[in-house]
């Protein structure tokens, strides 16, 4: 808990006539998880925290990387160092910015097994996500469980973002269908920078505070797209739900519908693929690190395990998840695994 | 036929749907929505909707990365 005075941080907040003592008070109450925790998801998630959210769920599966630094503003060169799960480092930043709030850490990643147990008891979610696949299944559990949510993305200088509400907005399957899941420009190919990232996750924020302030009224109900390096900015007002959506209109889920865990490779960016097994295992890392090091250099601590050998690095978590980096080949990935975690 | 799309006065061949626009700046496959005078276009009717002289339309791309 903070020695601070309640009143006197948030005074400036106070201060501002459409919150209020009162909108303040409720800000405090309020719960939010952020979907990753990359520029978006820190950016947006430093602003909740220093804003007073009392409850911050942070969920990434990743691990701080050099190239994270250039705009991931929560990151130190000792994350990147020690490769900090991401959860971790920015919880242990934004502890150390509001001791005031609680701020909880998911080492995992979204997906269909975890998604309503991660997501169903907050009152908005973040998306700082980089992909489809996560963001229509956001959009899914935001529909089934009436959570309003904030899509924002940005990659080069442009960048979009909106605020949806389940039964008074269109939701993500309203504006785009399902087609939009593959073949889109990604930070790691076309690159991005700080400050669009910055600006998606302002307009973020802004929304979920008039939301969660009990400002429903002051809510844009607009998505936003803006170039920061063309200067340009659009706002498009959304409308209501479309009646006939398989989502939010049929409730079909299909993303929540496909269940447990089938798939268990996924790709993460260039050269890194995620694999897991079917359940989740109880790893003893110390064991393991014993197996490993003398086949290669091997770290250790409490929360993971790097190895590397000739070419190829595997960051493996006590709960059988691993990062296998150097390969953009599945099946190496899936022998890499095989081979030196042995299951 | 000259139309208003994201600002800008643009002239576009007569006869364009939607998804011709969509497929001419080269985002078709691409999270992209529209707007057409002031209303949020269905994307299933991007093949029906006829492109008319003087319409105002925004057209936003979803945008992937974080
Ligand atoms: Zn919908």
């Amino acid at each position: 808990m903070t020695d601070f005075d309640f009143k006197d941080r948030y005074s400036r907040q106070i201060r501002f006539r459409h919150i209020g003592e009162a909108g303040q008070a409720r800000i405090s109450q309020a719960r939010v998880a952020v979907v990753g925790l990359g520029a978006l998801g820190t950016a947006s998630a430093a602003q909740l925290a220093r804003a007073g959210v009392g409850y911050l769920r942070l969920i990434d599966r990743d691990v701080v990387e050099p190239s994270n630094l250039q705009r991931q503003l929560l990151y130190t060169e000792e994350d990147a160092r020690n490769a900090t799960p991401k959860a971790i480092a920015a919880r242990n930043a934004l502890a150390a910015a509001n001791s005031g709030i609680t701020v909880e850490a998911v080492v995992d990643d979204l997906d269909a097994s975890n998604a309503e147990h991660l997501l169903a008891d907050v009152d908005v979610v973040i998306d700082g996500s980089d992909n489809f696949e996560v963001r229509y299944l956001v959009n899914e559990v935001a529909v089934k469980h009436n959570i309003p949510w904030a899509y924002a993305g940005a990659v080069e200088a442009h960048g979009t973002s909106a605020f949806l509400r389940p039964g008074r907005t269109p939701c993500l399957v309203c504006l785009l269908g399902h087609g939009a899941r593959v073949g889109h420009d990604t930070c790691d190919t076309v690159g991005v920078i700080s400050p669009i990232v910055q600006w998606m996750a302002s307009y973020q924020v802004a929304e979920v505070l008039k939301y969660l302030s009990g400002r429903e009224d002051a809510l844009s109900n607009a998505i936003l797209q803006a170039d920061v390096w063309h200067t340009d900015v659009r706002l498009i007002r959304m409308g209501g739900p479309k009646p006939d959506c398989s989502c939010c209109g049929r409730r079909e889920f299909a993303s929540l519908g496909a269940g447990r865990r089938a798939l268990s490779v996924t790709f993460c960016g260039r050269q890194t693929i995620q694999v897991r097994p079917q359940e989740d295992v109880a790893l003893s890392l110390p064991a393991l690190a014993e197996r490993l090091r003398p086949l290669g250099t091997v770290r250790a601590n409490e929360a993971l395990l790097q190895f590397e050998t000739e070419g190829v690095a595997l960051t493996v978590f006590s709960n059988g998840r691993a990062l296998v980096h150097g390969t953009d080949d599945p099946a190496r990935a899936r022998s890499l695994y095989a081979q030196y975690i042995g299951m | 036929m000259r139309i208003r799309l994201n600002g800008k006065d643009v002239s576009l061949p007569d006869g364009m749907t939607l998804r011709d626009l969509v497929r001419h700046y080269d985002l078709d496959g691409e999270p992209v929505a529209i707007e057409r005078n002031g209303q949020i276009v269905d994307r299933q009717a991007f093949e029906a909707e006829v492109i008319q002289e003087g319409d105002v339309i925004e057209m936003v791309r979803f945008v992937g990365g974080g």
